[in-house]
């Protein structure tokens, strides 16, 4: 049964807020249950930016994650160091590796390393660097589809920011590809 | 209309300006300042008045001015901006007027933290003001009833002349859910609002709103009257949801986002063959008593859990009525209460799985 639990975290302005939108409106579009739940304590400036994302196929109880992520998406090192104690044994704990050289220190889950700032520069604009962590998560998990994200990131986007459709598209395919 | 992924606070002020709301009066509090925020964006939008006042004080007397003057009004805050308003709610509660008050919940006492509580569950159904009054509470469990219930607290606030508060914590006003905006049918058929203080323009005597009255029978008098409208309420306004009854060997009581967290306990319980009960107060006052009698009678206990150190459980007590034993668990201070921690609970309580 689908009952993914997911960490976004990085850095403000990094983007981390909309990639955990993106997966619950993904999974609304789906008609799955979907819950999103910024922190909202008070963050230190440079500090760590998140949030927690549910999907499941069961109504969502606690939209909380403690000890339990299924996924945690770590964009720096002090995300990284927050979070990765709250994956749950055998969970997925990705990586952002141009930012990050520090390794997963954990041996009981299974970590993957995506150079997302450095594909995201490649295609010429250094703040999709979250699409490409989003995609490789995508690739891996299949807990939503690309299509419904991309639907949600129209929604969001509106006619205003339609431009942007195809780079962050891109950055999907270039997540995915980046943990084939 | 199709459904769309909206934040508890927004949506919040969505659904209230969509029930009528025309005046929003507020102050800036962790966690539900998306709500003003929303407000102060929206409500020009719809030719109403948002104004950040300069105090809770401040903020809920001009709810009490513009009830006065007829207008649907809402203000909101969270737990101790909301034991500042105090005063302007018995005041109101006392003058009979409608209005709406959203208190997102965060861990107290004194200025405590921000994180979601349901710590002021005394203070939402007993009064936080003084003298005998009552407001009809509302305490949805997620967005959707949440977005569900606002017609009907506006409704039911015009229909009593009476304060109406909606009650949510921080995880209701922060989280995201995927919310439809459904036309709601009043059940109320609203009466017209001829005791306004709308000018008189040398028609009719003035209206007068005022909740002194220093003449001891006269103040009586209105107690008495005061008392029959919330017997009314009592009568007519309870609500609530009943889960899994049919033999449960217990039946755990829990209301809002805490009662969310017990369902899903309640489903792994099954699962491992111990069959326990939900009832769910969607109103905290007047609370369910009467979902007490759908308990089964060799139900070995009742555990109110809560997210505060033992408030609500004093009601479920009342609503027992010593027909059987009553337990407590609870998170305070911000802390979430998981499935695993109910579940040891409950296992603790009627002896393991079978």
């Amino acid at each position: 049964m689908l009952n993914e639990r997911v960490i976004c975290a990085g850095f403000g302005g990094q983007g981390v807020m909309l990639m955990g939108q993106l997966i619950s409106y993904a999974g609304m579009l789906e008609g799955k249950e979907v819950s999103w739940l910024p922190s909202y304590g008070p963050e230190m400036r440079g500090g760590t930016a998140n949030c927690s994302v549910m999907i499941s196929e069961r109504p969502i109880g606690s939209p909380v994650i403690t000890d339990d992520a299924t996924v945690a998406i770590v964009m720096n090192l002090p995300s990284l160091d927050k979070f990765q104690p709250d994956v749950q044994a055998g969970g997925k704990l990705l990586i952002n590796s141009s930012l990050i050289e520090k390794k997963a220190s954990r041996s009981d889950i299974v970590a993957y390393y995506v150079p997302a700032n450095e594909i995201a520069n490649e295609l010429g604009n250094s703040r999709v660097a979250n699409m490409v962590m989003l995609g490789a998560f995508l690739e891996l998990t299949k807990t939503v589809t690309v299509e419904s994200v991309l639907k949600a990131l129209a929604k969001t986007f509106g006619e205003s920011k339609g431009h942007l459709m195809a780079v962050n598209e891109e950055a999907l395919k270039k997540g995915a590809e980046a943990i084939k | 209309m199709a459904k769309v992924l909206m934040k508890g606070n927004e949506a919040i002020g969505a659904a209230a300006i969509r029930a009528g709301c025309k005046y929003f009066f507020g102050y800036p509090i962790t966690p539900q300042n998306e709500l003003p925020e929303y407000m102060s964006k929206e409500m020009p939008k719809v030719g109403g008045v948002f104004l950040q006042a300069e105090s809770e004080v401040s903020a809920i007397n001009m709810v009490y001015g513009a009830a006065g003057a007829g207008a649907r009004v809402m203000t909101s805050s969270s737990s101790p901006g909301i034991a500042l308003k105090q005063e302007g709610i018995t005041y109101i509660a006392g003058a009979e007027l409608p209005c709406v008050i959203v208190n997102i919940v965060r861990g107290g006492p004194g200025l405590g933290g921000i994180q979601p509580a349901q710590s002021d569950y005394n203070q939402v159904t007993r009064g936080g003001g003084n003298g005998d009054y009552k407001l009809l509470v509302y305490a949805p469990a997620n967005l959707q009833e949440m977005v569900d219930l606002m017609q009907e607290a506006f409704d039911a606030a015009d229909y009593y002349r009476n304060p109406v508060m909606m009650v949510g914590d921080g995880m209701i006003g922060q989280m995201m859910e995927p919310i439809e905006f459904r036309e709601m049918p009043s059940r109320f058929e609203l009466p017209g609002k001829e005791w306004a203080t709308t000018g008189t323009k040398g028609l009719r005597k003035p209206n007068i709103i005022n909740s002194l009255a220093l003449d001891p029978a006269e103040l009586e008098r209105h107690n008495i009257h005061l008392q029959a409208k919330y017997d009314a309420m009592k009568a007519d306004e309870v609500k609530y949801e009943a889960y899994n009854m049919e033999n449960a060997e217990l039946v755990i009581v829990a209301y809002g986002t805490t009662s969310r967290i017990v369902r899903n306990a309640i489903i792994d319980l099954k699962e491992q063959g111990i069959n326990v009960g939900l009832i769910r107060p969607i109103t905290l006052w007047p609370f369910p008593e009467k979902a007490f009698d759908l308990v089964p009678k060799d139900c070995k206990g009742l555990l109110s859990v809560e997210m505060s150190m033992g408030q609500m459980v004093d009601d479920v007590k009342i609503a027992s009525n010593g027909r059987w034993p009553v337990h407590f668990y609870g998170r305070a201070g911000g802390m979430i209460p998981t499935p695993e921690g109910v579940m040891e609970k409950v296992k603790a309580l009627v002896g393991g799985a079978k």
